[in-house]
């Protein structure tokens, strides 16, 4: 299978009255077709900063500057050098090739537009087509994503909806246009757990039914389990485990994948343990004095002064499809 | 939406008696009566004077005068001009329009650049425009009304001679142009006071606006930056500006009443100031309750006009 999306040496940084802030460096990644990929880690590890860039949804110079390299493989084959696109050329790839929604079904919704004529808006903005179409379109749409009675929610205004409603309608406004790649920024956070399995399982089918690769954003590892082909874990800006989701949850190289796996919550353990979580000690690095060497180390109980404090790991690979930022994972994992 | 009008219309009423028993005191209590113009008449007599008083009915207790001033308005006469007999409705009715036309052409004009520059001033942040925008805007709501509608006479009229200083129409030829040559001065001075605010506001709104989730969507649906401004973000950006329209009206009323005594326009701030030095009571009261009344139906409107844009909103 060959790479849709292709992201090299991505990083991003913030300039603000609070003073520099890198918060993505470095990272890279391929996203396979038809795969899907997910973005684990701590609040604040720059995972939404990281789909933001991809997508250019970034506010411009000065206050924040993209580098890097994010190639687009189209249906028709052509490569496109998403950062230096005209702002104009990468308007009509968003939403047409890269699709994306977001935590917050609540405000991600304009308030005073009527759901069916947003989802729309967003098929006039591809395709050439009459207001007729692509109103009967976003009702079909809606349908689509399993809301019951499509046409009198389409005339509904966002506040009508309830949040896991929302959520379907962003998530057809998304997909409105069949694109190749589908970027979920948390979409289950805020919604109650009954409704965010019944998310994940649309997400699923309509993957399924299109063939599309989701990035898929998200800090609980239960998710990660039940959705993903392949895991990228990411601390302060980087990312430190890239892996198959069953090699990465039964073999984490880096000690701190291992201690979000431990950091699970499980049934058993809670009856076993009176409900004690392995959480890992202490907190992410304020992103403006990040220490020195790898930025794992002051919570690393793996940790040696020698290669740890000394220099910044490299990601390097430890078998052909997972790569480990770790100087010490050979003496960890023997 | 029945109670929401029936319960705004009885709080408007209140306000309205609120405003005529302190302006009906106000008025009265301030030294000098209608009669001390009389009172230097020569050959004018205390009991001259004492009898004029009876037959105005001003000797009576305040309470009671502004009893009978209420029951008669409530009836629907607005009582009549103590200096030439004319209906007092008529007199503020034939002056009301020359306000209207003052304070719709500015607001119009107000609101069609403020909103621009608001705008502009939120998406190019910080940038040359921003700051010059800023500063102007600052200028606009510090310097005085009066002070600058003179120094845009002094500019155009007295220096530069392009504009007539006052009035609305020239003596001998009263046509459309004319008329809109005596409009420009005071619509200008007028105008600029309210983009100030206008702007800033606009600004405020835009800036909220533009960080919010939703805009976000809208650009990762492909909206043009075009499309998202306007249909997305300028909608709801304006949402919050009809409140403010409505709620900025008396600081218009008042700059046009200004506005219109440096300009001799012949509304109804003239007309305030002139029955105020002839203490004509009637007329005073008059324009009192017209300008509280047009601040009220004006905010009503304002509030209609929200539930209408907001969707959200359902009046209760
Ligand atoms: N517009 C911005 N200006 C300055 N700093 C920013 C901005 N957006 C994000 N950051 C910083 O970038 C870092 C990464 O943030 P990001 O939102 O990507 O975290 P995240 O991994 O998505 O976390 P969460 O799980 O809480 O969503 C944070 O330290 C954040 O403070
Ligand atoms: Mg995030």
């Amino acid at each position: 299978m060959s790479d849709v999306l292709t992201v090299t040496d991505l990083a991003v940084r913030f300039t603000g009255e609070g003073g520099i802030v890198d918060a993505v460096e470095g990272v890279s990644f391929a996203l396979k077709e038809r795969e899907t990929l997910a973005i684990v880690g701590e609040s604040s590890s720059g995972k939404s900063v990281t789909a933001l860039a991809l997508m250019r949804l970034l506010g411009g110079p000065p206050n924040c500057v993209v580098r890097g390299q994010v190639t687009l493989r189209r249906q028709d084959g052509e490569r496109l050098e998403l950062l230096s696109l005209p702002e104009a050329r990468m308007a009509s790839i968003r939403g047409r090739d890269i699709g994306m929604i977001f935590q917050e079904p609540m405000t991600s919704l304009n308030p005073v537009q009527r759901v069916g004529a947003q989802i729309a808006e967003g098929l006039h903005a591809h395709e050439r087509l009459s207001a007729r179409a692509a109103s009967d379109r976003a009702v079909s749409l809606l349908g689509h994503v399993g809301i019951p009675e499509p046409a009198l929610r389409a005339r509904a205004y966002p506040h009508q909806l309830s949040g896991g409603m929302r959520q379907r309608a962003m998530i057809a406004m998304a997909l409105a246009c069949r694109p190749r790649v589908l970027i979920a920024d948390e979409p289950t956070t805020a919604l109650d757990v009954t409704i965010q399995a019944q998310i994940l399982e649309l997400i699923r089918a309509l993957q399924k039914e299109t063939g599309m690769s989701v990035i898929f954003i998200t800090h609980n590892l239960g998710v990660v389990a039940e959705v993903a082909d392949r895991v990228l874990v990411m601390y302060a800006g980087q990312v430190v485990e890239d892996a198959p989701v069953a090699t990465l949850l039964g073999r984490p190289l880096m000690p701190y994948s291992a201690g979000l796996i431990a950091s699970v919550p499980r049934l058993d353990d809670v009856r076993r343990r009176g409900g004690r979580l392995a959480a890992i000690p202490g907190n992410v690095p304020d992103p403006r004095a990040r220490p020195a060497g790898c930025t794992f180390h002051p919570r690393c109980a793996h940790a040696r002064p020698d290669p740890c404090e000394a220099a910044r790991p490299a990601l390097e690979a430890a078998a052909p499809d997972h790569a480990v930022r770790c100087a010490r994972w050979r003496e960890i994992a023997a | 939406m029945i109670r929401f009008l029936i319960r705004r219309i009885g709080q408007s009423l209140v306000l309205l008696v609120l405003v005529s028993m302190i302006g009906f005191a106000l008025l009265h209590l301030t030294p000098g009566g209608p009669l001390s113009q009389f009172a230097l008449t020569p050959g004018m007599s205390a009991a001259t004077l004492a009898q004029i008083s009876h037959a105005m009915g001003l000797d009576r207790p305040l309470p009671i005068q502004y009893l009978d001033w209420a029951g008669h308005l409530l009836r629907g006469d607005w009582g009549r001009s103590y200096r030439d007999q004319q209906p007092v409705l008529d007199i503020i009715v034939s002056h009301l329009w020359a306000t209207l036309e003052l304070m719709g052409s500015s607001s119009l004009l107000a609101i069609i650049f403020g909103t621009w520059v608001g705008v502009l001033g939120a998406i190019r942040r910080y940038s040359i425009a921003d700051y010059l925008a800023t500063i102007g805007a600052m200028i606009g709501l510090s310097i005085p009304t009066f002070w600058f509608g003179l120094v845009m006479i002094y500019i155009f009229s007295v220096w530069l001679g392009w504009l007539p200083s006052g009035d609305m129409y020239a003596s001998g030829h009263a046509s459309f142009i004319d008329y809109l040559r005596h409009l420009i001065l005071p619509c200008l001075v007028l105008t600029l006071v309210t983009i100030a605010t206008w702007s800033r506001y606009m600004r405020a709104s835009m800036l909220d606006v533009i960080s919010q989730d939703y805009i976000r969507t809208a650009r990762a649906k492909g909206l043009r930056r075009r499309a998202v401004l306007v249909r997305h973000a300028l909608r709801n950006a304006l949402l919050p500006m009809i409140t403010i329209a409505g709620l900025q009206l008396p600081t218009l009323l008042g700059g046009a009443l200004v506005t219109e005594t440096v300009f001799t326009w012949p509304g109804m701030g003239r007309l305030f100031l002139d029955s105020i030095g002839y203490r004509d009571y009637p007329v005073v009261m008059g324009l009192l309750m017209f300008s509280a009344l047009l601040v009220l139906i004006g905010n009503l409107i304002a509030d209609l006009l929200y539930s209408i844009a907001d969707p959200r909103i359902r009046l209760s």
